[in-house]
């Protein structure tokens, strides 16, 4: 049996779902919805680099990495104003966190 | 080449297993773990692709820093996540519609797609040379304005981190290095005459 | 000359109203009644020379051109001849009068400029239509005789009730230029022409014409004078629109004089003897004419009978008067209506004059029922009044025509209206015949009650039942007030400024009749009208009525006689006449204290249903459907909209997350079905 690119998109496109139900299931977890998100970017990141493997063009890998060190930023960034956020309000449920709400 | 189908379906399997729990674990912690566990897997199937540098990569960033910081945020912070977890049942139906809705579009894409059907280069097609010092090449050459941006994000990313998250607590004793620096002997050094038997 | 006679007027309005603060209160009067002296002197002197002329063409002074449109061209221009001199002498004359008797009448009101400012607007106006063209002048004039109407009505505008009065009068007379209007509209249409010349030389070709109307047809010429007739009715307050008029005495006192008494009401009665050469080939017309005169003579006396407020009373008598000029113009004897409009300025005038003393002198009191004994204490102002009174009830002597100016004038449509032989003159004779014993009446209850006796003996009198049972304690209020009112104010005559102009006037009310006599209805009739009015060639009314019987020539002197003796009798005599009169018919007396219930009617046919659309278009019309789909409506969608849109912002994190993940799924299947392949 040969492992093709359908194989990887599919196994991808798994991956996201996975990660959309995540954030929308654990609408009240705020730390689960980053993980989910680092599960989409992960998705995201199989898709170029089997494409890239597939072209035979490095070009995927090179924005595959640049997604990582995004990824990597956010994760920080958003951990940080998790932090920030507990220590003054207590708390990081969701439900709390509708400063923007109109 | 059947070997390497094996590991692809042990890879898959276990990444999809480990997503999933990492969504429906009831314990952050254990979530954290299984998403550790799923970064390993993916770096693997980076492996299988050939993309030796970035499945390392993977390995060296997520697992050693990014889940680590998870990690490290979810045990320092004292939340109840019973608590959080409520309502997962609520938005099960609409979120399971969701999500099948958009996996059955791309299973549909994934099938249909007839752009290659050659099976994937195990090995990096630029010939002699590794994957990473063909990255390398490329990175260093072609998009070495992106390169550093991606370094000035995470530059960004450290100062903003490091600024969300510094407190400087009163009544701390603190190191103040430039103060040390400024010490002179006139500031530093009193000098006293003390009287005999008498003492200070 | 003639420029002169109408434009000073104007010169005077502009400069008290525009520059009436600069130049001062005492400026303004004088260079307003200034002016208008050397109008009314000018307006003499054009009596003369017209009426004793032997120009047979009447004299078209140009002014200027205003439209030209088509076939309608209409042009300012000053018509003159002998009919247009008789009204320029009575405006101008009764104007100065009036100018005059303000000084000392409005002394104390502040704003004096605005008043001489608005007699002088009214003065142009009248002039303006007295001495038009063509129709669409006279339109003009008539309705700035109607404005200065209006403001002069409302001139004290912190009343209420002379606002209403003021948008009273305003809106009646709307109905009538209505018809107006539409009877300008129609002569255009039938002779092509608004100018007098072409319409009067055309009038004979169009006798025969009919219109087709409301599916059927008409006598064209009939249609057009009934319609310009009821632009007469309203501006002459005649029967079923003469509701404002007795309204419109909220006004200053002068004003009724001059506007309500002799000059604007009057327009109506020139109006139609200015187109006699129309309205006498329209027998049908005139018979409406005859019918609506001598009805109002008829009704307005009636009412004028029970009225305790001393202008009303007058108001009433005018409304009556004016009258008498329609069934002399509907009986055909259009000189007999003008002739008594001559007469009717100078003693309706001195009347309304003599009422503003006697208020003066009250403090402002005009119920007559707290007045009394006053001949002692404002004996000028008594006589004057006794002359006015005298030439109103027709006072002469029977058979000659020797008399008081109301006797010669009045006592001629009387027999005139026995003569004539067209429809409803013999109601007409009935009913004017009748209104000169009820004139008797009232003029000398309105003398009683004022000057003899003693103060307050009426304070109890009948009239004040009128209101039911509380008429004893409504009686004593006015007792009460009258005592107050005049603890510390003594009443005096008027000012030598206001008794000069009653003693000209009263002048007038003397010898108008014996004097003008043989010019206006006598032997000299053919050279001093000359072509100015139309009499048709069977038509001899001023021939056949002196022929009559001598029990008709008798008649109004009998008539005046009773009425005096009655009122003489119940006011005098036996004082508690009135109150057993009125207690033994209660409905009769109260129809007519409430002028035949016609204000009453009126508000419940016109007034409320108009308020009750008025309020429909505004709640329903401009309220719901313009405002509703208009600006409230898109606000309110806005509102509704941008609250829908902060809904929408909810501030949760899951929320956006979630909107973005249905844009990612609807964007997906947009790709995969519906966009690029």
């Amino acid at each position: 049996m040969v492992i093709g690119l359908a194989h990887y998109l599919t196994l991808a496109a798994i991956l996201f779902t996975i990660g959309v139900a995540g954030i929308i299931l654990n609408h009240k977890n705020i730390i689960v919805i980053l993980m989910s998100v680092e599960l989409i970017l992960l998705a995201v990141n199989i898709n170029l680099v089997a494409f890239s493997t597939q072209s035979g063009d490095l070009t995927g890998q090179v924005f595959a990495l640049l997604i990582l060190t995004v990824a990597a930023a956010e994760a920080a960034i958003g951990l940080a104003v998790l932090v920030a956020y507990y220590r003054n309000r207590g708390s990081i449920a969701v439900d709390d966190i509708n400063a923007l709400k109109g | 080449m059947q070997a390497q189908a094996v590991f692809f379906w042990i890879f898959a399997a276990a990444l999809v297993a480990s997503a999933l729990a990492v969504v429906s674990a009831r314990n952050p912690v254990h979530s954290v773990l299984f998403l550790i566990l799923a970064f390993v897997d993916a770096a693997g199937l980076f492996l299988l692709m050939g993309a030796e540098f970035l499945g390392m990569i993977l390995v060296v960033v997520y697992v050693g820093a990014v889940a680590v910081l998870f990690l490290f945020v979810v045990m320092l912070l004292d939340v109840d996540f019973a608590e959080l977890k409520q309502g997962f049942v609520r938005y099960l139906p609409i979120g399971a519609v969701i999500a099948l809705f958009v996996a059955g579009e791309l299973g549909y894409v994934a099938v249909t797609w007839n752009g290659s059907p050659t099976p994937a280069a195990a090995a990096a097609p630029t010939g002699s040379l590794t994957n990473t010092a063909a990255l390398g090449r490329v990175l260093y050459t072609h998009y070495f304005y992106f390169f550093q941006a991606a370094g000035m994000i995470l530059l960004t990313a450290m100062i903003g981190a490091i600024v969300l998250t510094l407190r400087h607590k009163p009544g701390v004793k603190r190191q103040n290095i430039a103060a040390q620096v400024a010490r002179t002997p006139a500031t530093g050094v009193e000098l006293r005459k003390v009287p005999s038997r008498a003492g200070l | 000359m003639y420029d002169l006679i109408v434009f000073l007027p104007l010169l005077g309005f502009l400069i008290a109203g525009l520059f009436g603060r600069q130049i001062g209160v005492r400026a303004s009067e004088l260079t307003t009644t200034g002016l208008l002296a050397v109008s009314a002197l000018l307006a003499w002197v054009a009596f003369f020379s017209v009426g004793l002329s032997h120009d047979e063409q009447a004299l078209v002074v140009p002014v200027a051109n205003w439209l030209t449109s088509g076939k309608l061209a209409v042009a300012w221009a000053l018509r003159i001849d002998t009919l247009t001199a008789v009204m320029l002498v009575v405006v101008g004359t009764v104007s100065f009068l009036v100018h005059v008797y303000s000084i000392g009448y409005m002394a104390e009101d502040p704003s004096r400029p605005r008043f001489f400012a608005y007699l002088s607007l009214f003065t142009f106006a009248m002039l303006m239509l007295v001495t038009a063209d063509n129709l669409v002048q006279m339109f003009f004039g008539w309705e700035g005789v109607g404005l200065a109407s209006y403001l002069l009505i409302g001139f004290w505008y912190d009343r209420p009730a002379a606002n209403a009065a003021a948008i009273k009068a305003f809106v009646v007379n709307r109905v009538g230029d209505f018809g107006f209007a539409l009877g300008i509209f129609l002569v255009f249409v039938l002779t092509g022409s608004v100018g007098f010349e072409q319409i009067f030389a055309a009038a004979p070709g169009i006798a025969g014409k009919t219109i087709h109307l409301w599916g059927f047809d008409g006598d064209a010429l009939t249609v057009a004078c009934l319609l310009l007739f009821m632009g007469a009715m309203g501006k002459s307050a005649q029967f079923l629109l003469h509701t404002w008029l007795p309204d419109a005495m909220e006004g200053p006192t002068p004003v009724s004089a001059l506007i309500h008494a002799a000059t604007m009401v009057t327009a109506g009665v020139f109006m139609v003897a200015r187109l006699s050469p129309l309205f006498d080939l329209a027998p049908v017309a005139l018979a409406v004419v005859t019918i609506v005169g001598a009805t109002t003579a008829f009704f307005a006396a009636t009412v004028g009978l029970v009225q305790n407020d001393i202008k009303r009373v007058i108001a009433y008598s005018t409304c009556s008067q004016l009258g008498y000029m329609f069934v002399g113009l509907g009986v055909g004897g259009y000189s007999l209506g003008i002739f008594h409009l001559f007469t009717h300025a100078f003693f309706k005038a001195l009347l309304f004059l003599c009422a503003g003393s006697v208020i003066t002198a009250m403090h402002h009191e005009q119920d007559m029922r707290a007045m009394g004994g006053l001949r002692k204490e404002i004996p000028v102002t008594f006589w004057m009044m006794m002359i006015g009174t005298l030439a109103l009830t027709g006072v002469g002597i029977p058979f000659t025509s020797i008399g008081f100016a109301g006797f010669v004038s009045k006592d001629a449509i009387i027999e005139a209206s026995y003569a004539s032989t067209g429809f409803g003159a013999t109601y007409a004779f009935v009913c004017v015949t009748l209104a000169a014993a009820l004139t008797a009446f009232y003029s000398w209850r309105l003398v009683f009650m004022t000057f003899f006796g003693q103060r307050g003996d009426w304070a109890a009198s009948p009239q004040a039942v009128a209101h039911g049972h509380d008429g004893h304690a409504h009686g004593d209020d006015h007792a009460h007030s009258d005592d107050h009112g005049h603890g510390d104010h003594a009443v005096r005559d008027s000012p030598q400024v206001m008794l000069v102009p009653l003693g000209v006037l009263a002048l007038g009310a003397v010898v108008a009749g014996v004097a003008f006599r043989y010019w206006f209805i006598g032997g000299g009739y053919e050279g001093f009208w000359k072509h100015a009015l139309f009499v048709g060639s069977d038509n001899k009314i001023l021939e056949t009525m002196e022929h009559v019987p001598a029990i008709v020539s008798l008649a109004p002197t009998l008539m005046m006689l009773i009425g005096f003796a009655v009122a003489y009798y119940m006011y005098i005599v036996d004082r508690r006449a009135p109150k057993a009169l009125a207690d033994a018919n209660p409905a009769l007396y109260r129809f007519l204290l409430n002028k035949w219930y016609f204000d009453e009617l009126y508000d419940f046919l016109f007034v409320r249903p108009a308020f009750r659309i008025g309020r429909a278009f505004w709640k329903g019309g401009d309220g719901a459907l313009i405002d509703g789909l208009g600006p409230d409506g898109i606000s309110a969608r806005v509102l509704d909209f941008a609250r829908g849109a902060v809904r929408l912002q909810t501030g949760y994190v899951y929320h956006y997350a979630f909107a973005m993940l249905l844009g990612v799924a609807i964007i997906a299947t947009w790709y995969l079905f519906g966009g690029i392949r």
